[in-house]
């Protein structure tokens, strides 16, 4: 069964369309990754379905579950979770209270509770900090718990926000360029952090630029330009793809069509 | 790590409370200090609802004139106990905050800035204006709280000065309790998190209006508990409790001493609240060299004074 199901997804800007009918599915375990040259709409289509956007047009559907343009925290709440281009940390905490706070829909209770320190807030507060300590052994950060968020490297962060995604035991999960800025070495952690989430039975959707990890680890690619989606298929079938070549290698080939 | 950190906290301020009065020249400091105290509970309510969420209030002091004229209205008019009413003021300024603050916590930005600024304005108005209940300006009585004779009676014999020095002390040990309990709990987390990233709060699940309004009502009870014993101590208040500048005077008491940070904002209330007493000496000059020590600070310790200094001696450590 497909966990995450977009029909017909559009968006347009001032009358400019950066998304238009776009359809795909993501099933459980499978890993899926949106590619395309810059503003395509990647990352545009990656905000509707998490709700950062009102989508225009088309819809989205969780479990089977229709969610279009719900709030991005009832969409947590219903199993989506995802990561951000341009990283969204929690800068003014700790690296161990920014994995926590993935936590948050296990650990929230009673705010009275939590005012007055009772056994009850304390022990969530507890079981959710040894979820994230393993959580972030798991990512590899477990010796900077302590520090700063602010202070780490990128490759760091990138890591540490996707371990705060993973708290959230996702069903589907939303991954916004994970390896931008990283090394080689960093890359390859990530990919094989992706792939073991995803055999772990969790949906991704991918959007990535370094080619050979999309390659490497997608089941499906959706290729977008200018907003639409122009092919779609296996790995192998879309590299070969003319279209998608079109795309990827500039205007010169888009005028000798038209 | 944490838990120890709270309690040194919370014995540090509590040995203080107890030993300045060893010092103390003369009973009027006892005064001066309840009313450091006072303060400094309003301001842990401003770092709940500025350091930990990341909104800010310009209208804070209508919820301590609520507070406040609680104290005065309702034993007189309803005959409701005088320490009842502090819990009476404080439920009607909760509600009041939960009122006003659902529509605007919707909405991102400055907006909760502008429209507690005009809720502020609107308390102190009607406390001005509304003779035949509050007076006018020219303020109003309040009942004494009854407990200094209750003491007196048990063989607990106080100065006015003194009872309210105890009382306020403690007053502000259980707020700057129930803050730094917040703050690293569930709720403070989320909190805090949303003040880091809104969008990254929302993403994991966090109701962003939901909890900033929670802190908005936690605060604005800190404020009105703070207004009423402020009225109790006095036994006397007037409209200005409400008033812009006491709204502003909170945060910037905040702000000075470290709005993130329970310890600091309380240094920075008792800053603010001494400085004008030292500086009587140079009476013409106060508002400059207030103004002054608010300059440095911002430009040489822009986190607030705990926050920056705790920082510096950390950076030595290592």
């Amino acid at each position: 069964m497909s966990l995450l199901e977009i029909q017909g997804l559009g968006i347009s800007f001032g009358g400019v369309r950066a998304v238009n009918d776009v359809s795909f599915s993501v099933k459980q375990g499978e890993i899926v990754s949106v590619i395309g040259p810059n503003g395509a709409g990647k990352t545009t289509l990656f905000n509707m379905i998490s709700g950062v956007y009102q989508p225009g047009a088309g819809s989205v559907a969780l479990s089977g579950e229709p969610v279009t343009g719900m709030e991005p925290f009832r969409l947590a709440q219903r199993g989506l979770s995802r990561t951000f281009q341009n990283l969204q940390i929690f800068q003014n905490m700790t690296v161990l209270e920014n994995a926590v706070t993935g936590f948050h829909l296990q650990e929230r209770g009673p705010v009275l509770a939590d005012l007055f320190n009772l056994p009850g807030s304390r022990r969530r507060a507890r079981q959710a900090e040894e979820g994230a300590r393993a959580l972030l052994a798991r990512v590899g950060l477990e010796r900077a718990a302590d520090r700063e968020a602010g202070s780490l490297s990128y490759g760091s962060l990138k890591r540490l926000e996707i371990a705060r995604a993973l708290a959230m035991q996702p069903k589907v999960l939303l991954l916004d360029e994970p390896a931008a800025g990283c090394n080689a070495v960093e890359t390859e952690e990530i990919d094989h952090l992706i792939a073991e989430v995803a055999a772990s039975g969790v949906a991704i959707l991918l959007v990535e630029h370094d080619m050979k990890m999309v390659m490497r680890i997608s089941n499906h690619i959706v290729v977008l330009d200018h907003g639409e989606k122009i092919a779609e298929g296996a790995p192998a079938e879309v590299s070969r793809n003319p279209d998608v070549i079109a795309a990827y290698l500039g205007t010169e080939a888009e005028h000798a069509d038209g | 790590m944490r838990i120890s950190t709270k309690y040194w906290t919370l014995l540090f301020l509590a040995a203080l409370i107890a030993v300045t009065p060893f010092f103390f020249p003369s009973g009027y400091y006892f005064r001066v200090g309840s009313l450091l105290f006072v303060n400094g509970l309003a301001v842990t309510g401003i770092v709940i609802l500025t350091g930990y969420a990341g909104q800010i209030s310009l209208g804070h002091a209508g919820f301590a004139g609520i507070g406040g004229y609680a104290c005065a209205l309702a034993p007189v008019h309803w005959g409701v106990p005088p320490a009842l009413a502090v819990v009476l003021g404080a439920a009607v300024s909760g509600v009041l905050a939960y009122l006003v603050g659902r529509p605007i916590l919707r909405l991102k930005g400055y907006y909760l800035g502008v429209a507690s600024l005009g809720f502020g304005i609107l308390v102190a108005m009607v406390l001005n204006n509304e003779r035949a209940l509050t007076r006018g300006p020219d303020g109003i009585e309040v009942p004494d709280l009854g407990l200094r004779g209750l003491l007196k009676d048990w063989g607990l014999n106080l100065t006015n000065g003194e009872f309210w020095y105890v009382v306020t002390g403690i007053c502000l040990l259980i707020g700057a309790w129930i803050a730094l309990n917040l703050h690293s709990s569930p709720t403070g987390r989320a909190l805090r998190a949303l003040h880091g990233s809104e969008v990254a709060a929302g993403t994991v699940g966090i109701d962003v209006a939901r909890v900033k309004l929670q802190a908005f009502v936690i605060s604005a009870i800190y404020a009105s508990v703070a207004g009423s014993l402020l009225a109790l101590q006095n036994k006397f208040i007037t409209p200005d409790v409400a008033g812009f500048l006491h709204s502003v005077e909170m945060v910037t008491m905040a702000v000075l001493g470290g709005v993130s940070s329970v310890p600091g904002a309380i240094l920075g209330a008792g800053v603010l609240t001494l400085l004008p007493q030292v500086l009587t000496v140079f009476a013409e000059y106060e508002q400059l060299i207030l103004g002054l020590v608010m300059m440095l600070v911002m430009i040489f310790l822009p986190e607030g004074l705990v926050p920056s200094i705790l920082r510096r001696l950390r950076g030595r450590d290592e």
